[in-house]
């Protein structure tokens, strides 16, 4: 089984920090993966390293076989890696059709595609009858949609999301969760999540990267993760576990 | 391509416009040779407009400097036509390729290097000042004694050569206005128009999605320049004499930049009606003092800077987002959530 993501022996320094270090894990095709951590453990650098935005020090990063670290991030976009960022950048003063419509251009050229392609993810996404809302006029909650809908519009074979539950009531959380898993069984989308809401995480992910300090200290099913004494006493605390 | 450009207009937005476009049409018979310059000035003013709204307004790259592409192409037509004869139509071309490639120059110098807001306007703002500059001392074309073309009184309007009287320039100035209209149109809401106004709007969130934002830049920053040529070649034609001093002065890129910023950045219609607040009104201005023998020196820009302020605190948006509104003209109207 060959993986559709395959970190290997990945670190990043800045000046002097060690914000990823030596990290590898491979995602497969379908799968929902998390990555969580205390903040500061690198978690959105690693993300950041994986959709070029930065190149790492060390390491390879591959996506369907072929390296992609060092790439821009338009080209890694271009080659089927969707991503979200953790604060949300909707293009303000486009209307939220607009703003999907962005993101359907890349991979249908025309128009008239392109709208029924956006009609469609904005379904997808409860974001539809919103559609000719200014971004800027959004609530926080169907902001972290949008930002999920315009990269979605891309075509991924992989979408990266960056804490979309954060900041979001539970009734909002379950909402993104049920989106989420829903594109991930009707259209077998590949989605590698970093997550503060064990809630969301524990209902999505199959299995689980837990990050502390740039560096790996679990990796395996939810179940697991919660109750591995290292990730307990660095991240979850002791009464955490949902 | 039809449809990028005629489809979505409401049917009052098509009866505004046909309206407009009839009565700028049947001007002429009617009215002053003076009028008539006032109106062929507001039309290069709206063409330039439009064609600098390509690179700020849609695109989001401030450009404090286009005199120069008006510039190159007033100077590149002209010369042609007095040292060789050529006609500006033809000069037009050679004027168009000489400022789109100046335009790639600057472009690709600044976002090459990720020279962006203010310090990208400086360095257009540069470029124009080594024209102005380099053009003095430029012999072949006149340096800072000036270019002229031969000026006859014309019998007959010869539109191939541009020369005629003010009437051939009032049309085929607004031959160029609407062209523009239309063809900004179409690129607006073309996939490129999309990718620019997202780069305009957040430049990491638009590669994130697969944009190459430094060519689409370029080319923004080359039909820009390309495009604002075109109306320095008819203004070499039509003043029939161009020195650099003047011709590339950073006033010349102000004034071009003014319309569309009390117009509306970033809209269609805003370039047109900024030409026509600010120009129709700072010469009908300088009518009514002349009349009443009143002379302030710098009338002009004082009264620009009035509308600028008054615009600014009451209109941010510019004059045309809150007219449409107000008129039922907006594309889509918005509903509510």
């Amino acid at each position: 089984m060959s993986a559709l993501l395959d970190v290997n022996g990945v670190s990043k320094n800045f000046k002097g920090l060690r914000a990823v270090q030596d990290v590898s894990f491979s995602v497969t095709q379908g799968e929902i993966f998390a990555v969580i951590g205390p903040n500061g453990a690198g978690k959105t650098t690693l993300f950041n390293l994986i959709a070029g935005v930065f190149k790492p020090d060390q390491g390879a990063i591959a996506f369907t076989g072929a390296r992609i670290d060092g790439h821009s991030p338009d080209e890694i976009c271009r080659r089927g890696i969707g991503r979200t960022f953790q604060l949300v950048r909707p293009f303000p003063t486009l209307t939220v059709r607009d703003n999907v419509m962005v993101g359907s251009l890349l991979r249908r050229h025309e128009r008239a595609a392109a709208l029924v392609q956006t009609e469609e993810v904005l379904r997808r996404l409860d974001l539809y009858d919103k559609r000719d809302v200014l971004a800027s006029a959004l609530t926080l909650p169907d902001r972290k949609r949008l930002e999920v809908a315009r990269a979605l519009a891309t075509d991924p074979k992989l979408l990266l999301l960056d804490e979309v539950m954060a900041g979001l009531r539970p009734t909002e959380t379950d909402r993104m969760v049920r989106i989420l898993i829903e594109l991930n069984r009707t259209t077998g989308l590949t989605i590698v999540l970093i997550e503060h809401v064990m809630r969301a995480v524990m209902a999505l992910a199959q299995r689980v990267l837990v990050l502390h300090h740039g560096a790996v200290i679990a990796q395996d099913t939810p179940a697991v993760v919660v109750r591995d004494p290292a990730v307990v006493k660095s991240y979850l605390g002791t009464e955490a576990v949902h | 391509m039809t449809s990028l450009v005629f489809a979505d207009i409401p049917v009052r937005g098509w009866v505004a416009l046909i309206v407009a476009a009839v009565l700028l049409l049947l001007v002429p018979p009617f009215a002053n040779d003076y009028v008539i310059t006032v109106l062929v000035l507001i039309f290069y003013f709206a063409f330039t407009g439009q064609a600098w709204n390509i690179m700020m307004g849609f695109a989001g790259q401030l450009s404090l400097g286009h005199a120069f592409y008006v510039g190159l192409g007033a100077y590149a037509a002209a010369a042609l036509y007095v040292h060789f004869g050529i006609g500006p139509w033809i000069g037009m071309l050679a004027g168009i390729l000489i400022s789109a490639w100046c335009g790639a120059v600057v472009g690709f110098l600044a976002f090459r290097f990720g020279v962006g807001g203010v310090y990208f306007a400086i360095l257009t703002i540069a470029f124009a000042e080594f024209a102005r500059i380099g053009f003095d001392h430029f012999r072949w074309v006149g340096g800072s004694s000036g270019l002229f073309l031969p000026v006859a009184q014309f019998k007959h309007n010869d539109l191939w050569s541009l020369r005629g009287n003010p009437t051939m320039f009032y049309y085929v100035m607004f031959g160029l206005m609407v062209a523009a209209l239309i063809v900004c149109r179409a690129l607006l809401r073309s996939r490129l128009g999309f990718y620019w106004q997202a780069i305009r709007e957040d430049e990491h969130a638009a590669r994130a999605l697969g944009i190459n934002t430094f060519r689409c830049k370029m080319i923004a920053v080359v039909i820009s320049s390309g495009m604002t040529s075109i109306a320095g070649v008819v203004f070499a034609f039509y003043y029939n004499n161009l020195f650099p001093e003047q011709t590339f002065h950073i006033s010349k890129s102000i004034e071009i930049i003014l319309g569309p910023i009390i117009g509306g950045i970033g809209t269609l219609i805003g370039p047109i009606i900024g030409a026509f607040v600010l120009t129709g009104l700072s010469e009908g201005l300088l009518d009514v003092l002349a009349t009443l023998k009143i002379t302030v020196p710098g009338a002009k820009q004082v009264f620009y800077g009035v509308c600028l302020i008054i615009v600014i605190i009451l209109m941010p948006n510019g004059i045309w987002p809150p007219l449409a509104r107000a008129l039922g003209l907006t594309e889509r109207p918005e509903r509510k959530p």
